[in-house]
């Protein structure tokens, strides 16, 4: 894989407190990266980092194998070739949509430049909209026009800071998918930022996980959801079962019966096992667990989601809309698949 | 490199950084905002330098006069006492205009603001020739009242000037509170006057305070108005000594103490305001204020606001045409054009000068905030606080000493104005930049264009009708500005102002007339103006 960006041990603080931790990741060209974290984790800051908004204090970036912030010549924002679409869009009030996409194509004469910005805002399909100031698009609309001027003077990083909070729940979805086939056929790369878990494991090709300003975990989607190395991954990637066990080998014992883990561990650990990862059966006496009661069920109409009290301990099981279990029922739970081990 | 790095980390630098904590503006924004710090200083410094100039017991002798302790009674007796009228005045308009279903409304607001247009020399000079043996009052209506002057007078003609300042900040603070306190307050069983006094007024404090603490200022700086009505406070007293008595020292020292009463004002203010903030609590847009029906007391709040409004605004507007009529034909054209062509040649590049400046000023603050930056323009405010008479003494002594070539040239009365006026023009270009997102500047960056051009391109354009804002402020303060220029100007250069008050002072009122009338024509134009754009943006 070829490297396109690569930041080494970053770490800014503001005024004492250290708000990006000795950070490393890259992205390869033509890849979608994300950062995902709660807010204040330092995600935003790491991005400013990236684009030249923020000194470090230590740490190197390499864009291109061409360090960016060494200690003699930091390089300027302007000079850098990295675009940035900002959350509240940033379009420039006074000027109309197309003036804004022309912006950042100065190299040309003014006809081409037009050209080249008609040609972006076609793509993004706001033909209609160029001569339109920026208070007079809807926020779906401004948030093309935001992306279309980043992506403009082709820029070969595109930084995106939460590009999609702005956007009611409908529109965020259909623009992701949008946004994502736009930067794919441009064959672009793109970092993006974000706290909801739910855009990062659908918009990006990969993810890192960030928490207190340290990065806890970098792979695919699948593998942070499925196999998340920390209990904080765990949780904020989606609801999920903790359970502490006594494990023994490949297996562990816990209340509701022997479990398979993702790998062979010894001792009290902690485990993670998400709720679509659990069923539950009528109890039998033939069974050999403990029974479990259901404590509350919720329907939500194509799956549901029960509450199953097992040994004084409340599991989260999930499961599709044909098993019709009521509050009260005695189950046993089972599990469809390995637990995973957490680091502690 | 090593001892790079070693500079780099050395524990002072470090915690200039931390106190800069979002960096340092660039050179071309901090060099302007350092020039302004020091151009404010040093003239004050100048004006301590004069005053102890002299030998010790001449000093003792010359703060312990007990001349002084009258000034300093004259002084503080109007001041409080223009204060009490205003509040008087503006509370009661103010709530009728925002609070109550009056008919007329948005008319009786504009006629609240409009006595702004009528500087405080020229409410005075209406006022004696209105009144008096040759008076308007007497030769058309045949109604004797004495001359007015002395205190009487000099209260009257400042607060009939200076309440629509009070008057915005009510109704701004007014029609700003959140009415759920109101409506919490009924229903815990208070009546409306109940509610009004003990949950309205006390949220009114701060609006009251800044707008007080303005007029405060105001007062203590006046010249024209006490001059013209012969009362004594520090200001009229500082202008005879320095002008009748040539008498330096004495004046350096009124004007000391005229900056130490004025400190004393500002810092009583901080104290006052220290900790009272009144914060919307919860979240959401506020409701819209529930506005009282008058009924049968609209009659009482119509008769209010006529007597107000025929005192403070029709009053001096007929008085200056019917000296004008008075002195038709005008054979002295020429000489109004003179004065029309000074007034702006001063007024018009000082108004570029304080709003080139105020810009850098607001962008430091707003963008690299720190305890230099917010020092930085405090200065700034320090200029416009300092009275203008001790604020010209002191640029006169500072030329005088140190660049005399300097010496009542139209330079210095631009720098003058310029300093003076600089915190008129931060306010609105503050606030402009508030419209302007740092985001702007960065996206034009992360787009390939440098700091300054980045700025120029994207932040610059937004602030725009700020940027005109100030400079109609400055520009119309420094047309009505009378002391500064009275002293600063260079020989035979006399403004609109300056010929209003000489010909009034020698109490020739049609002389005066023509030059009271361009200055009322050119000030109701910029007010109406800045307030039909006010209205416009609201609008949209």
């Amino acid at each position: 894989m070829d490297t396109l960006l690569q930041t080494t041990k970053l770490s800014k603080s503001f005024s004492s407190e250290k708000v990006v931790d000795r950070i490393s990741f890259s992205i390869n060209r033509h890849e979608i990266f994300a950062l995902l974290g709660p807010s204040g984790c330092g995600k935003t800051t790491t991005l400013r980092l990236i684009a030249g908004f923020e000194h470090p204090d230590e740490g190197e970036i390499r864009l291109n194998q061409r360090t960016l912030n060494a200690d003699q010549q930091f390089v300027e924002p302007e000079d850098r070739g990295i675009g940035f679409v900002f959350q509240d869009y940033a379009l420039f009030p006074h000027l109309p949509v197309i003036r804004n996409v022309m912006f950042g194509l100065k190299k040309s004469d003014r006809k081409l430049r037009r050209k080249k910005a008609e040609e972006v805002l076609c793509m993004m399909g706001l033909r209609d909209f160029m001569d339109r100031r920026p208070y007079e698009l809807s926020g779906g609309q401004q948030q093309r026009v935001a992306l279309a001027r980043a992506i403009a003077p082709t820029p070969e990083l595109i930084l995106l800071d939460e590009p999609f909070s702005n956007l009611d729940a409908v529109l965020r979805q259909s623009t992701r998918a949008e946004v994502r086939s736009l930067l794919k056929k441009a064959g672009m790369s793109a970092l993006l930022v974000t706290h909801d878990q739910e855009e990062a494991l659908s918009f990006a090709d990969r993810i890192a996980v960030m928490n207190q300003g340290k990065i806890e975990q970098t792979g695919t989607p699948e593998e942070v959801y499925y196999r998340p190395r920390t209990r904080f991954v765990a949780q904020f990637l989606g609801t999920t079962n903790l359970i502490s066990a006594e494990a023994i080998g490949a297996t562990a014992l816990t209340e509701f019966g022997r479990v398979n883990l993702d790998r062979p561990a010894s001792g009290q650990v902690t485990l993670s096992i998400r709720p679509e990862h659990l069923t539950i059966e009528a109890y039998q006496k033939s069974h050999d667990v403990h029974p479990g009661k259901i404590t509350s069920k919720d329907f939500k109409g194509h799956d549901i989601t029960y509450r199953v009290l097992v040994r004084a301990k409340e599991y989260l099981v999930h499961t599709d809309n044909r098993l019709t279990f009521q509050a009260g029922d005695r189950v046993i739970v089972k599990p469809l698949e390995t637990a995973v081990v957490l680091e502690e | 490199m090593n001892i790079r790095k070693k500079v780099h980390n050395h524990p002072f630098l470090q915690r200039l950084r931390t106190s800069l904590n979002g960096g340092l503006p660039p050179w071309y924004f901090l060099l302007p905002t350092l020039l302004v710090g020091i151009s404010v200083l040093i003239p004050l410094a100048y004006l301590l330098l004069r005053a102890f100039e002299a030998d010790r017991a001449l000093s003792v002798e010359l703060v312990f006069r007990p001349r002084n302790l009258l000034l300093l009674y004259n002084t503080v007796l109007l001041a409080v006492s223009t204060l009490i009228v205003t509040t008087l005045l503006a509370l009661p308009l103010a709530w009728i205009t925002s609070r109550t279903r009056i008919p007329g409304r948005s008319v009786l607001t504009l006629l609240g603001v409009l006595p702004l247009a009528i500087p405080g020399y020229v409410m005075a000079y209406a006022l004696l020739g209105f009144t008096g043996e040759d008076g308007t009052l007497n030769s058309v209506f045949g109604i004797h009242l004495p001359r007015l002057s002395g205190f009487t007078g000099a209260l009257t003609a400042i607060s009939l000037y200076t309440f629509p300042y009070l008057y915005l900040n009510f109704r701004s603070a007014l029609s700003g509170l959140d009415p759920s306190l109101e409506e919490v307050a009924r229903s815990l069983g208070c009546r409306p006057y109940e509610t009004f006094f003990r949950v309205v007024v006390p949220q009114l404090r701060p609006a009251y305070y800044a707008g007080a603490l303005i007029i405060f200022l105001y007062v203590l700086g006046d010249f024209g108005a006490v001059s013209l009505m012969r009362f004594e406070t520090f200001s009229y007293a500082i202008y005879l000594q320095y002008a009748a008595s040539y008498d330096r020292v004495y004046a350096a020292w009124l004007a000391l103490m005229l900056l130490t009463l004025t400190s004393s004002a500002l810092i009583f203010e901080y104290k006052l305001l220290r900790g009272l903030f009144f914060h919307r609590a919860g979240t959401g847009t506020g409701k819209k204020t529930q506005l009282t029906e008058l009924g049968a007391w609209k009659w009482p709040a119509y008769f209010f606001v006529t007597i107000l409004v025929l005192v403070s605004i029709v009053l001096p507007v007929s008085t200056i045409i019917f000296w004008m009529l008075d002195a038709m034909p005008l054979e002295r054209t020429d000489s109004l054009v003179r004065a029309l062509r000074a007034s702006f040649t001063a007024s018009a590049p000082a108004a570029f000068l304080a709003t080139l400046l105020a810009i850098p000023l607001a962008y430091n603050s707003l963008r690299y905030p720190s305890r230099i930056s917010r020092g930085l323009e405090r200065v700034a405010y320090l200029g416009y606080a300092t009275p203008p008479l001790a604020f010209a003494l002191a640029l006169i002594f500072l030329t005088l000493g140190a660049v005399p070539f300097l010496y009542q040239t139209l330079a210095i009365l631009i720098i003058a104005y310029t300093l003076h006026f600089l915190a008129e023009a931060i306010g609105p270009v503050r606030s402009s930049l508030y419209q302007a997102s740092p985001r702007l500047e960065e996206a034009a960056r992360s787009l390939g264009y440098g700091r300054l051009k980045a700025f120029f391109l994207t932040t610059l354009p937004v602030m725009r009708n700020g940027i005109i804002v100030s400079a109609a402020f400055v520009f119309m303060s420094a047309m009505k500005e009378l002391p500064i220029t009275f002293l600063l100007a260079p020989v035979g250069f006399e403004t609109l102002a300056v010929n209003v008050w000489s010909s009034t002072s020698e109490a020739m009122y049609s002389r005066a007339a023509p030059y009271a009338f361009v200055i009322l024509l050119i000030s109701t134009l910029f007010t109406g103006l800045l307030f039909a754009r006010e209205w416009f943006i609201k609008r949209n």
